[in-house]
């Protein structure tokens, strides 16, 4: 043999290759083919193209928000304008893209495919949850259209209930709505996850995708109804003043704050822990080696969903808590950035030994990585109780939580979505562009956010639209970072929709990847599987993927 | 700090000079900067040992040079490692910020009390001396300060961050903070909790005066009239003083030198008397009924301003004997008393 190749990329030969004649996208045709399906996979693909326009118009408010503080002055737009700036950047970003980005799309398409199964075990639920995800897309885009809302995606009480008078009850409905689409997908993930699994197909025979969405599901399922409750509460207190949240009438507006991030704090762990799924899935199959210590990534991915659900007060520490219940929630807050630590030390352990390949979705886990730790670590500032007087509703907190979010999660996004690509289109990316636009991507995100973090500790609030002169110089940093990420993020999209019809014919499984969502044809049947296949060996096992290959070359031959 | 005061001195001033921390002007200040570079050294040996962790395993295990992998379970001693030391790393932070934390929010007993008010959007400042101010605070240096925090409408937060402090700014609640200023000069007030339309224009100066300097300030601009002055007069205007009359028999219970006190409560709680317990107890009467009185004292929401609530807290806060609000009670029932007498004389 000669010297090992750079890539482990194997595609078959592209001048006899075609995409297999019979798959889910031309099982059927016609749009109402595609609107009344109840197959997982076209529900993932309209969720992919629902959330990536509405990542664009998130994205777009986040540049003009960038562009008004490239200057001190409040020259660009008027404060209110502003506020309806931030506040539709938060709430779309966060409700329309961010929570169902991974489940809804990669979840979707691949918890079925992984563990073996036809569907998910609520077909019509999960093609009602889409429509309700829409629903509540048109609503947020009608209050935007009409006029806009201001309330910060917080929708703090009173200021939500009683002091604005923009499309604020449009608004909550809309996320009230949405939020029903994210518990459907939730319960639909746990009865699948614990009833359809593929005959051999143990807990522990499970990718670790499927053990993150699992964990997140949990979060979905328990938490949301919550946010349900206290927006609901909100449109009560602004339709008929029914007083829970006005001090006036007996009620406490903090009260409003522990229901909303009860429910809002897990949230960061739907958001982030299906991207951790994801990266597990990316560092195995470049690196050629199970991961390094599969079980404790699994039980830390647990261990985050329990914890997460007791940390939510470490966003009230300054707000006239009782400092003893500020103390427990401190501790629990350090006892919750464990499991991430573990599971980052297990990923860069799996890479040891192994044989490694630098495409696409390996270039965008290790962004993840550096970018994910300094979000964790950030937070640790957050949750140690005296730092975090100075450090809250300041810029450190955006740093924050967008190095967490839009480093992490939007990392593991696209190195998710450049890894099962082929899968889901059978067609391969251009690699070269795209590894420039993971690097693009990193160097804007580095740019835009770290200035934020010296911005924080000087002070400088957010969601303020003028500032003190003195911190114009990082604010122009940071202007030009957005800069730069808003072309790492259109790239992929260009040549995302080029490689629909010209990319290489991907073959079953271009990555030499185990999980069973590669055994079968790109794009899939609609039914996955042409008969269920069964488990008899252990996840990400790359000795029987060997054989197995080897056996099918004999048996062709 | 375990280095050198020289060594600091230089460090402080390198940075202040390169603007990426603001400055140190409280008694604070140091204290939060020290476990601001633990935490960022922390983040920095975690970062650089993640990345480290990620160049040499990606070199040396490339597929170039390491064709095939082998195949590793785990170690359960490398996880425990990667657990307990996170995790004690962890604590130490707990521990540090949580005695920051309490050292931020306690306010030592010899503080004196400034009251701040938020409301959309402004910070009105009143001092117990009369000094009204609005979007400023002149405050003196060497000198323990509480303030004292409420808002009108929506919630504020209070945040100085050259002495490194900030407090939420609720409705319906008192909150305090304190701080010492230790440098005289004029520093940022921001008000960093999200509160509608001119949110980034809630922001005020901080002067922070020299003991001699302040004292003159307080001469000049006080309005002549102190919190409690204002407050005894709300206090006989409103007729308290016609129930709280501090007498025995009287319908309301006395309160001169309430303030500090413990009071059992109708419902067998017991309370101390601060300024919150006093606020609330203006507001819902009924729910403050002190033992042995009958709940027939209404409620007052609505009808005085958080200003006037302060001037009667701070009234009460100072009265110590009843001689005053007698006085006050027999004026007013003798002008009550005297159109009658005048009525002679009526044409």
């Amino acid at each position: 043999m000669s010297a090992p190749s750079p890539t482990i990329l194997n595609l078959p030969d592209q001048s006899t290759a075609q995409l297999p004649r019979r798959n889910f996208i031309n099982a059927e045709h016609g749009l109402l083919s595609w609107l009344f399906t109840s197959d997982h996979k076209r529900i993932a693909i309209l969720y992919l193209i629902s959330i990536t326009f509405f990542f664009f118009i998130g994205g777009a408010f986040a540049g003009l928000i960038r562009l008004e503080l490239l200057t001190p002055q409040p020259d660009l737009v008027s404060s209110d304008t502003y506020n309806k700036f931030f506040t539709m950047h938060g709430i779309i970003m966060i409700f329309l893209f961010l929570v169902p980005s991974v489940p809804a799309t990669l979840g979707n398409f691949l918890i079925p495919m992984m563990i073996g199964a036809r569907d998910l075990a609520f077909p019509k639920i999960n093609l009602l949850s889409w429509y309700l995800y829409v629903i509540g897309g048109t609503l947020t885009l009608t209050a935007l259209v009409l006029g806009g809302v201001d309330t910060g995606w917080t929708f703090t009480a009173p200021l939500s209930t009683h002091y604005l008078n923009t499309h604020v009850i449009t608004t909550a409905s809309a996320i009230f709505v949405a939020g029903f689409s994210s518990i459907f997908t939730g319960l639909n993930f746990i009865v699948t996850i614990h009833r359809m699994r593929c005959p051999g197909m143990t807990w522990f025979r499970m990718p670790l995708f499927v053990w993150a969405h699992y964990a997140a599901s949990i979060l979905m399922v328990l938490g949301t109804p919550v946010v349900a409750i206290a927006l609901v509460l909100v449109i009560l207190e602004r339709l008929v003043g029914i007083g829970v949240f006005d001090p006036t009438k007996g009620g406490d507006p903090l009260l409003f704050q522990h229901l909303f991030w009860f429910y809002s704090h897990p949230a960061v762990y739907i958001m982030i822990l299906p991207g951790m799924g994801v990266i597990s899935e990316v560092v195995s199959t470049f690196s050629r080696k199970r991961i390094f210590g599969y079980t404790a990534v699994a039980f830390s991915s647990v261990a985050i969903a329990l914890f997460g659900f007791f940390v939510w007060e470490h966003h009230m520490f300054i707000m006239g808590v009782s400092n003893y219940s500020a103390l427990i929630f401190s501790l629990l807050t350090m006892l919750v950035a464990v499991p991430s630590a573990i599971k980052i030390f297990n990923w860069c352990f799996t890479l040891q030994q192994g044989s490694i390949t630098f495409e696409t979705p390996m270039l965008y886990a290790f962004g993840f990585m550096g970018l994910f730790t300094i979000g964790g670590l950030t937070g640790v500032f957050l949750g140690s109780l005296g730092m975090d007087i100075q450090l809250t509703e300041t810029y450190f907190i955006v740093a924050h939580f967008h190095f967490v979010m839009v480093g992490g999660m939007l990392m593991a996004f696209l190195a998710g979505v450049h890894f099962w690509w082929p899968k889901m289109t059978g067609r391969m990316y251009p690699e070269s562009l795209s590894k420039l636009a993971a690097v693009v991507t990193f160097i804007g995100f580095i740019l835009t956010f770290m200035p934020q973090f010296v911005l924080g500790y000087l002070g400088m609030p957010r969601r303020y639209h003028a500032y003190p002169p003195e911190f114009q110089v990082l604010n122009v940093l940071s202007t030009a970072g957005a800069t730069i990420l808003g072309i790492g993020y259109l790239m992929p999209m260009i040549y995302l929709a080029w490689s629909l019809k010209y990319g290489a014919i991907a073959g079953d499984n271009p990555w030499q990847a185990t999980g069973l969502e590669w055994q079968t044809q790109s794009p899939p049947l609609t039914e996955n599987f042409i008969e269920i296949p069964i488990m008899d060996h252990e996840a990400y096992d790359y000795d029987w993927l060997e054989h197995k290959t080897a056996d099918e070359v004999t048996h062709v031959g | 700090m375990g280095i050198s005061p020289v060594l600091w001195q230089f460090l402080v001033k390198w940075l202040n000079a390169s603007a990426l921390f603001p400055r140190e002007a409280s008694t604070i200040a140091p204290y939060m900067d020290s476990l601001y570079f633990f935490l960022i050294a922390i983040t920095l040996v975690g970062v650089f040992l993640v990345a480290a962790l990620l160049v040499t395993f990606s070199i040396r295990y490339r597929k170039a040079v390491h064709p095939v992998a082998t195949q590793v379970e785990g170690s359960t001693l490398l996880e425990a490692t990667w657990t307990i030391i996170p995790l004690g790393l962890f604590l130490i932070c707990f521990v540090w910020g949580a005695l920051l934390y309490f050292r931020i929010y306690t306010p030592p007993a010899n503080s004196s009390n400034i009251y701040i008010v938020g409301k959309q959007w402004m910070w009105k400042a009143e001092h117990p001396g009369g000094q009204h101010e609005i979007n400023a605070l002149h405050v003196p240096v060497g000198q323990p300060i509480q303030l004292t925090l409420i808002s009108q409408d929506v919630f504020h937060s209070f945040s100085i961050p050259e002495f490194r402090i900030k407090r939420e700014v609720i409705p319906g609640r008192y909150s305090t903070v304190w701080f010492e200023a230790t440098t005289p000069g004029q520093y940022h007030l921001f008000c960093t909790q999200y509160c509608g339309t001119d949110h980034s224009a809630m922001i005020g100066t901080i002067t922070a005066l020299s003991p001699a300097d302040y004292k003159k300030w307080t001469e000049q601009s006080t309005s002549g009239m102190s919190l409690a002055q204002n407050g005894e007069r709300i206090f006989a205007s409103m007729g308290c003083n016609a129930c709280h009359t501090g007498n025995a028999a009287a319908r309301g219970p006395n309160l001169a030198g309430v303030y500090g006190s413990r009071l059992r409560l109708t419902n067998g709680s017991d309370v101390l008397v601060n300024e919150a317990y006093l606020r609330d107890a203006i507001l819902n009467p009924s729910q403050h009924v002190t033992s042995g009185y009958t709940p027939i004292m209404p409620t007052y929401q609505g009808q005085i301003s958080e200003d006037g609530l302060i001037d009667l807290v701070e009234y009460l806060k100072n009265l110590i004997s009843n001689d005053r609000v007698q006085q006050t009670l027999t004026t007013s029932q003798s002008g009550q008393a005297a159109p009658q007498a005048s009525g002679v004389v009526k044409p």
